[in-house]
Order: structure tokens, then C-alpha cells, then sequence
């Protein structure tokens, strides 16, 4: 073997070349922007929640007051005006599975750990740029939903205003819930490595799971259904919070629980299995 | 330089690799032959981390390739299937990859041109050719200008003028002291890339070795003789240690070489029409050193050369 062939080139890395987290993030933000269905997806997003705000106050205002008076004083005109906001959380969530499990379907993954073998610093990559992402997006999306809602809601006078107490923390919550949705999406997407499985799983616990539990005894649902994944995460979207959910801000704090605990889970399965 | 030291992988209770032991050094094509569901894919994996090893341990240039800071700049790969993701075009998916190690986008361009996607480059890589999507793999591989190259089955899907780009390529690599270990179910091409050998059958090391030794151990080299006088040729060269066979009035003889026939002959008087050494291919030499170790026989015939497949 003509080892002396050997260039002196192999001596050491050159060391503008190694893996650091920050670069990291910028291959994830890359590979984000670059794909057709992720722009579309985050677009839709944004249709839904601004879309909505115009036509749920419009039908609501046309056809305002309600017979039931009880409906005149429960009205909620941020929650009106926000009402795309749970058609969006179907887009984030499926974005954010995707996110990961795209790379699994098409075998992406194992260029991509063969990039960054130490594997943990591409999920918490994926997580900061999706969070984030969703976040710069959805923060302008729904103070523009809010603004549009509540303008056309003042046709009748039912309109409120981020002065009233809990209106801009359900305004902002709304963004937030978002954020978290999608982030708790791509950790079981990462979990699960398959996209139906994730999809299925995250929209099972936010959606199957209260409805699972509503046929419980209405002592045990009661004690649960506030702790469930959806029921928290919603408290902060809620401007005059119901008795028996949490308070806005716990409920906020156990919702992103979920979504760590998930990402520890997914941190754990991604150093231990094969790619 | 690779080295595997008693590399084991255990799926389930399939030994996918069994106790596997080699060094592949600088400076030569070192290739890696085996049949269907040998091996090959399981151990290229493990020597980038991808999967884990049972038992055993492998490491790249001294250390595990988990280890190394700048993984790109130390080992370029090829892997198996297109471990692309298809909704993005070549130039993003090279971008972000060499994103993670800082590597400009100037040699993106670089790598480009050097593998002639130049013209695609802006497409989504779901709609490339099979041949196009190598192009691509090899492109990824000379990202980081590494030391140290594992292709997995490289010439699949090219056409004649690739597999030769390829050949040209991975000699140019081997000859500048790089470390080439490339896999190949053509045994044909092999011949004409590798200069060094690793085969393996169900997992084990079953030659590590000089491509020319390989054909000289792996088979008996035959001398095909043509003869007026077929019966007193045979009567001529029998022996102990001489196996005589009759094709279409040719004899096929091992045990001597072309000069002890031409002699023999001479002294007996007997007319020589065609003398010749037969050597062995590769490819015989291959069948013939794995038969034991082919896991999926094809039915009856098993003439056709194992594709690898491999785990996707």
C-alpha cells in the first residue's frame, strides 16, 4: 500500500469547517424556505387567520342581535375575530410533522446526520427555526385579524379593543398556541419518523383526546380535560377564561410541557436509534 | 484510513454484519464486493454513525466519525438510496448541507459544474434521473474536499460516459493519497477501478486483498487447447493433478500452464491449432468465492451477478 502518497492535507481540519450549532440553524432555515410546500403551507396559515377574521364578524354582524339573549351578553368578539386561528393550527401542525418527517420519507435524514453527526444540534435547529418562524408570521396575522374583525364588527357596536382586560393576551395568546402547536407537531414527528403517525398522533391528543374523555364520568372528565393538551394551550386564547379551565398563563405553561416533554422524547430516540 | 475492528450489526435476529475486520488504506481504490444482502449498506452506515454497531467499533482517519469537528471535510459519502429530499432543487439541498459546516456557496457552484449539473441545478432533484441523482450524491461527497471518500454503489444508473467520469475520478482521488472505499455489485467495473478488494458474504470477511491476487486464489486458470488430434492430446496430458474437459472440440485443461502444453505437444508431435490461457474475470472469481455465501438465490440459474439491494 503506497501510504506515502499520503497528502500532509489530512493532518488537520481546516477549521472553518466545522459543525457549530449557528450553522446549523442557517442549513435548517435553508432547507425551510427552500421547499414549495412549506411556503404554501405557512401561506395557508395566514390566509386562514386573516381570511376568516372578515368573514365570520361580517356573517356575525349581519346578522346581529342573536334571539337568545343569553348570547348577547357571552359574546366574545376577540374570539370572533380570531376564528381562524383553529382552522390555521391544522396547517402548523401538519408543517411542523412535516418538517422532519420529510426527511425521513426521502431519505434526506441520513444526509443530514452525515452532516451533523451528533444529531441533537439538527432537532434543536429544526425546533428554534420553525418556532420561530411561525412565530414572526403568525404574531402580524392575527393583530391584523383582530384589527379587521373588530372593525367590522363596529358596524354594530360590538366591537372591543386591546384596552379591555385580556384582549391583547388572547390576541397575542393566539400566536402563541400556534407557535407551540407546530413545535409539539415536529417533536412527535421526530418521535414517530413517519408522517400519517404524526400527524395522526398530534392531531389525536389535541383533538380525540377531549372527546375521549367527555365520556368519562363527569367528575373524573371535569378533573382532567383542563390538563389536556388542547384545553390548556386554548386557555390563552379565551379573554374571559371559563371556570373550569386553567388560568391563561398556566394553561400556556403546561400546553408547552407537552410539547418539551415530546421534544426530550424525541431527543432521546434520535442519539439512540439508527438513522 | 478506515479501520473496522470485529464490526458486528445484529437485526433483530438477522447478523447483518458478522464480526468484520479490514483496514482500508490511502493512496488505492479500495473496493467492496459482496452478494445481496451481504453487508455492504449495513457497514457503510456504521462507519458514518448512522447506525449503530451491535458489537465492534470503526473508526475514520483514528476516531469514530461522531467525533470529528468538521465531519464533511473528513469523510465524503454516497449513500445508498437518494438521500435527498425531492421537493428541493439540487443547488438548496447542496447549500443546506454545506451550510452546516460553513463551507461558502462558491464551492456549491464548484461542485456543481465539477459533477455537470449545471444546467439542472435549479430543479427539484424529485424529477432527476436515476444517473442525475448520483451526479448529484458524488457532488455532496466533494462538498468538503475530504480525505477520506465512501461511495455506495457510485456508477449505478450511469451511462457509459459517467461510469468512466467516475472511474477517472475516483483514480484521481486515490492517486492524490485519498482514502476511496466504494461498493459495487459490478464486478466488471471493479476490475477496472479498484486496485484492493474487501468481499464479504452474509456479513463475514470472506478476502481482503490485491485484485489481481483475488483472481489467481479465487480460480483455477484454464488453458483452452485445440487440437487434429483430440484423443491423443487427451491420452498426452493426463495426470494426477490435470482435469481435462471437451467443449465444442476444444479441450479446457487445468493443472498445466501454456508452456508445459506447448512443450508436451512439440516432443509427442502432436499439431497445436490454438493454445491459450484462460484467465479467470472477476466475476468468476467472485461466484465462485461466494456461492456458499449468496443469501437469495435467484431459482434455478445463478448466473446473474447479485444486485445490491440492500436495506433502504
Amino acid at each position: 500500500m503506497s501510504t506515502s502518497v499520503l497528502s500532509d492535507r489530512a493532518a488537520a481540519p481546516r477549521p472553518t469547517q466545522r459543525v457549530t450549532q449557528a450553522r446549523v440553524v442557517l442549513s435548517e432555515w435553508t432547507k425551510l424556505r427552500s421547499l414549495r410546500s412549506t411556503v404554501f403551507s405557512l401561506l395557508a396559515a395566514i390566509v386562514c387567520i386573516v381570511g376568516l377574521s372578515a368573514l365570520v364578524p361580517a356573517v356575525v354582524a349581519h346578522h346581529w342581535p342573536p334571539h337568545d339573549p343569553a348570547d348577547v351578553a357571552s359574546f366574545d368578539p376577540t374570539g370572533v375575530s380570531l376564528a381562524g386561528v383553529f382552522l390555521a393550527q391544522l396547517a402548523i401542525g401538519v408543517l411542523g410533522v412535516l418538517f422532519i418527517t420529510g426527511e425521513y420519507a426521502t431519505g434526506m435524514i441520513r444526509a443530514t446526520l452525515a452532516a451533523v453527526p451528533r444529531r441533537l444540534p439538527v432537532l434543536w435547529a429544526k425546533t428554534g427555526v420553525f418556532a420561530t418562524v411561525t412565530l414572526v408570521l403568525t404574531v402580524p396575522a392575527v393583530l391584523a385579524a383582530f384589527t379587521i374583525g373588530q372593525s367590522i364588527l363596529s358596524s354594530q357596536h360590538i366591537q372591543t379593543s386591546f384596552g379591555e382586560p385580556g384582549v391583547f393576551r388572547a390576541v397575542i395568546g393566539a400566536a402563541l398556541y400556534l407557535t407551540v402547536v407546530g413545535v409539539l407537531g415536529l417533536a412527535l414527528g421526530a418521535l414517530i419518523r413517519n408522517t400519517a403517525g404524526g400527524i395522526a398522533t398530534l392531531f389525536g391528543l389535541l383533538f380525540v383526546l377531549p372527546v375521549v374523555v367527555h365520556f368519562l364520568p363527569s367528575s373524573w372528565s371535569d378533573a382532567i380535560d383542563k390538563y389536556l393538551p388542547s384545553s390548556a394551550g386554548q386557555a390563552i386564547v379565551q379573554v374571559h377564561p371559563e371556570s373550569s379551565s386553567l388560568s391563561p398563563w398556566v394553561g400556556l405553561l403546561v400546553f408547552c410541557l407537552y410539547a418539551v416533554a415530546a421534544l426530550i422524547a424525541a431527543a432521546m430516540a434520535l442519539n439512540r436509534r439508527d438513522a | 484510513m478506515i479501520e473496522a475492528r470485529g464490526l458486528t450489526k445484529r437485526y433483530g435476529d438477522k447478523l447483518a454484519v458478522d464480526d468484520l475486520s479490514f483496514v482500508v488504506t490511502p493512496g488505492v481504490v479500495t473496493g467492496f464486493l459482496g452478494p445481496n444482502g451481504a453487508g455492504k449498506s449495513t457497514t457503510m452506515r456504521m462507519i458514518l454513525g448512522l447506525d449503530a454497531p451491535t458489537r465492534g467499533s470503526v473508526t475514520v482517519n483514528g476516531k469514530p466519525y461522531r467525533d470529528h469537528p468538521a465531519p464533511l471535510h473528513e469523510v465524503g459519502a454516497l449513500l445508498e438510496a437518494r438521500a435527498v429530499h425531492t421537493g428541493r432543487s439540487a443547488y438548496n439541498h447542496l447549500l443546506a448541507l454545506a451550510q452546516t459546516s460553513g463551507i461558502p456557496r462558491t464551492r456549491v457552484d464548484e461542485v456543481i459544474e465539477v459533477v455537470g449539473l449545471g444546467e439542472v441545478a435549479r430543479k427539484r432533484a424529485g424529477g432527476f434521473s436515476l444517473g442525475m441523482g448520483q451526479r448529484l450524491g458524488i457532488a455532496t461527497a466533494l462538498l468538503g474536499d475530504p480525505q477520506t471518500y465512501i461511495l455506495d454503489e457510485p456508477v449505478n444508473g450511469l451511462d457509459p460516459e459517467g461510469i468512466r467520469w467516475i472511474r477517472d475520478l475516483l483514480h484521481k482521488l486515490a492517486s492524490d493519497g485519498r482514502t476511496v472505499f466504494v461498493s459495487s455489485h459490478l464486478m466488471s467495473e471493479m476490475a477496472l477501478t479498484a486496485q484492493h478488494l474487501i468481499v464479504v458474504g452474509r456479513g463475514r470477511l470472506i478476502a481482503d486483498t490485491s485484485v489481481e491476487e483475488f483472481i489467481a486464489s479465487a480460480s483455477r486458470n484454464l488453458v483452452r487447447v485445440r487440437t487434429s488430434d483430440v484423443e491423443g492430446m487427451r491420452a498426452l496430458l493426463s495426470g494426477p493433478d490435470v482435469t481435462i474437459a471437451e467443449t465444442d472440440g476444444a479441450l479446457q485443461i487445468a493443472g498445466l500452464t501454456t508452456d508445459q502444453i506447448g512443450v508436451m505437444a512439440a516432443r509427442a508431435g502432436l499439431t497445436l491449432l490454438e493454445l491459450s490461457a484462460q484467465q479467470a474475470s472477476l466475476e468468476e472469481a467472485f461466484m465462485d468465492v461466494t456461492a456458499d455465501s449468496v443469501e437469495f438465490h435467484a431459482a434455478p440459474t445463478t448466473a446473474l451477478p447479485a444486485r445490491e439491494g440492500g436495506r433502504a
